[in-house]
């Protein structure tokens, strides 16, 4: 039992965040909304430099062979500086599905090695639209989309579909609406299997946006501590004032305790991706009300100025509010962790945080590990 | 990041539900502020030190096992989930056990901690005084030294258990010219010195569950004192370290709470309920997670090396107020019926626990450091943001 993450886990983290900081600032995030694309090449290719689109991919596929709990403080980080790129879409969730689909093949489709090996190169990208979102965030800049028919997987190429662009409140989105046909050549997984890379990647992308809702928080908390030792009123910085302590005061509390549960969902979908639901849902929950109130407090804590475009907040705040609700909402989670409560064989109490491998019995069969 | 326990942590987690399973009372126990629930918990202190559980933290030659504090988040967990009594000297073995490991002699831990870890003798903290709430530095009783000795005067106010309690740990200004955090020291005062009025303040449930306590002229050897004499503020604030940061609510607590609150829920599910308890169940549940997360985490971190950091603070904001939602929503499920009191004839285990739990929640926010002053620390300490 240990619940930390490794010095080379955090070496990865600080250097990404390093990278970002320096990389991803305000200003570039508004020059992107006045692109087509969207996308700052310059500062993916970097990231892909690090190698955060190598990272989950196999090492024989060319990648470095790391999981969910290697990638989960980077896509924190990514949320911390509100990346407009779906870095953390195609890393953390489309790339693993095809990463479990090979696995599930054992290789006999050619073609998801072969990509894989572009993606962890950085050549090609790919994302998915599962069913529970409506639009595909940076479709377009995709080479190729993992798309649902039912329960079946299909890998489909990015010339094969018709996009119909949506804007975002958040103009560092870039939504599409996919439409596309089957076809039986396109489809990679079917059955039981394809509902298990369904399930397991609704987890991931949940989880992803989490651990981003959770920098995002961090964020915005951090700019209103500096506005709020900046701004004087009554002759004095606006920080010292009790009520606006208390704002922030809250907002650390809820990410705080968001933290581990999403590092134990982090792990949790390392481990077992389709059992992870429960821990995911209270991941996703509860780092989801973390952001909501970061960006309500943080608003509130800037006055006029964070109701104005010039202020940077609403790049943090709207990044929040869309998150909060792609991947499932704070309702569709909350309902996954009811209605297992109410389950007969739901295992509670203090002895199963870990489920219940501890005392010698089975896997538990809903948290895992 | 390893989410699994080691065999030696299963074999520890089956050793601890076998001892607990063999030794906890049949019945409850009386409630620890009545003079019969005391003595009937002071028992159960003496059992678990036999067992070598009094505090498994504690190194061997003080009774305890060593554990490290992942084993003790086993004991913990096991403790709660079979229902054992609470721990009567809680005050002394999570408060003032740690504070004597880490700034007492080693003759006043042979005195002090063995005793406490047996069982035989029971401790109250006192620090509050009537002008001295959330602003202890304000404190006024005193300990004026003469010779070998400390002379004290003066009033503490709110003392937990010390209506049945042996000893009392004091934070005293010995220093009579100085102010606030300066000429404190921190002292130990054995209840049954002459000078010594203790008298009992009932609680919200009518019990006197804390008392005032009058020092006139009481003497007591500077044997008891820890510490630098003067240096008692520093102490103090690592005794609240412990309180506020890790020991004094242990996550299991809360997660049994929440586990018989989705079992009152799934009884109640087919009744006409207030639209908010579906969130809320889920909320306590998830909270109650959360907690114990963030201790694992943090108890993980301490074996690594590392430190407990200024986000301690945010813990007692966090269990304070979950253990509210718990009680608030499980009166909600118990709606009317909420109100009978363990005499009534109607009342069960159950009615009488949760009224019980919902009285002492009301106090979580205010003991401990008020939460105001939990977020004041907080924003200036966590967050950096400007003082004044
Ligand atoms: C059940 C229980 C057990 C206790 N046990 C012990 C014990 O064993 N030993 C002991 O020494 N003490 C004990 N206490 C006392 C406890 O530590 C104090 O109650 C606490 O420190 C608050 O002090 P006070 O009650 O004087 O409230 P006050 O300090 O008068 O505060 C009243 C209200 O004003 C707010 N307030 C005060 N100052 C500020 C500020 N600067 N900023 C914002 N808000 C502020 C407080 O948050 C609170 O809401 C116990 C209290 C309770 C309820």
């Amino acid at each position: 039992m240990n619940f930390t993450f490794n010095d080379d886990q955090l070496l990865f983290r600080d250097s990404v965040r390093d990278l970002l900081s320096n990389e991803v600032t305000a200003e570039r995030i508004r020059q992107r909304w006045d692109s087509d694309s969207g996308v700052d090449s310059a500062a993916l290719q970097s990231l892909v430099d690090l190698g955060l689109t190598a990272a989950l991919v196999p090492e024989e596929q060319g990648g470095l062979g790391l999981n969910t709990v290697d990638f989960i403080l980077i896509a924190e980080e990514c949320g911390r500086a509100a990346l407009p790129e779906p870095i953390v879409d195609s890393c953390l969730v489309a790339t693993p599905m095809l990463v479990d689909a090979d696995r599930a093949l054992e290789g006999s489709d050619s073609r998801l090695g072969e990509l894989l090996q572009a993606i962890a190169s950085g050549d090609q990208t790919v994302l998915c639209g599962p069913s529970i979102n409506p639009y595909i965030n940076f479709a377009h800049s995709a080479d190729y989309l993992l798309l649902p028919h039912g329960n079946e997987v299909h890998l489909v190429a990015i010339d094969a579909v018709q996009l119909e662009l949506q804007t975002s409140v958040d103009l560092s989105r870039r939504l599409s609406k996919v439409s596309w046909q089957p076809r039986s050549e396109t489809c990679i997984a079917r059955g039981e299997m394809g509902a298990d890379l369904w399930r397991s990647t609704l987890n991931r992308g949940a989880l992803a946006n989490a651990a981003q809702l959770l920098g995002l928080s961090e964020a915005m908390v951090a700019r209103s501590v500096q506005f709020a030792t900046d701004r004087e009123q009554f002759g004095r910085p606006i920080g010292v004032n009790q009520a606006v302590k208390h704002l922030l005061a809250d907002c650390a509390v809820k990410a705080e305790f968001a933290k581990p549960a999403i590092y134990r969902a982090a792990y949790t979908v390392a481990v077992a991706p389709t059992r992870a639901d429960w821990s995911v849902s209270h991941a996703k929950a509860s780092a989801g009300d973390a952001a909501r109130a970061a960006s309500r407090n943080c608003t509130q804590v800037h006055g006029a100025m964070g109701y104005t475009w010039e202020c940077d907040l609403h790049i943090w705040m709207k990044r929040a509010w869309t998150l909060d609700r792609e991947w499932g909402d704070a309702g569709f989670h909350k309902n996954r962790i009811h209605e297992w409560l109410l389950q007969p064989n739901a295992l509670l109490g203090p002895q199963y945080t870990f489920g219940r491998r501890h005392l010698g019995d089975a896997v538990n069969p809903t948290i895992a590990v | 990041m390893d989410l699994i326990y080691t065999a030696a942590q299963t074999q520890f987690r089956a050793e601890v539900r076998d001892w607990l399973k063999a030794h906890i009372p049949a019945a409850p126990l009386p409630s620890f502020d009545t003079d019969v629930g005391f003595a009937a918990h002071r028992e159960w202190e003496k059992t678990l030190a036999q067992g070598d559980f009094g505090m498994v933290t504690w190194p061997k030659e003080f009774g305890g096992r060593g554990c490290d504090l992942i084993d003790w988040l086993i004991f913990e967990e096991e403790y709660y989930r079979a229902g054992a009594p609470l721990r009567v000297n809680q005050n002394g073995i999570f408060l003032l056990g740690p504070t004597l490991m880490e700034y007492g002699t080693p003759a006043q831990k042979k005195r002090f901690i063995s005793a406490m870890a047996s069982g035989s003798e029971m401790w109250a903290q006192g620090w509050s005084e009537p002008g001295a709430g959330s602003d202890m530095a304000a404190i006024r009783c005193r300990a004026d030294r003469d010779g070998d000795e400390f002379v004290i005067n003066g009033q503490k106010i709110w003392s937990t258990r010390a209506v049945f309690a042996d000893w009392v740990f004091c934070l005293l200004r010995t220093d009579p010219e100085s102010s606030r955090h300066h000429g404190l020291s921190f002292i130990l005062v054995p209840l049954d010195a002459p000078g010594v009025t203790v008298r009992p303040i009932p609680q919200l449930n009518g019990l006197p569950g804390f008392a005032e306590i009058f020092f006139d002229d009481v003497r007591v050897s500077d044997f008891n004192l820890i510490g630098e004499e003067g240096g008692g503020w520093a102490i103090a604030m690592a005794t609240a370290g412990f309180e506020r940061g890790l020991m004094l609510r242990s996550p299991a607590r809360f997660q049994q709470a929440s586990k018989r609150l989705v079992e009152l829920y799934r009884q109640r599910q087919n009744d006409i309920l207030d639209l908010s308890i579906e969130d809320s169940v889920v909320r306590c549940y998830m909270d109650a997670e959360a907690y114990a997360l963030s201790t694992y985490q943090t108890a993980s971190r301490l074996i690594n090396n590392g430190a407990i950091g200024p986000e301690s603070s945010c813990n007692k904001i966090f269990w304070s107020e979950l253990d509210l939602s718990i009680h608030e929503t499980a009166m909600s499920l118990l709606g009317a019926k909420a109100e009978i009191e363990p005499s009534s004839p109607d009342a069960d285990q159950q009615l009488s626990n949760w009224l019980d739990g919902f009285l002492f929640a009301q106090s979580g926010p205010i003991y401990a450091g008020t939460n105001e002053i939990q977020r004041n620390i907080i924003a200036e300490r966590m967050l950096g943001m400007p003082r004044r």
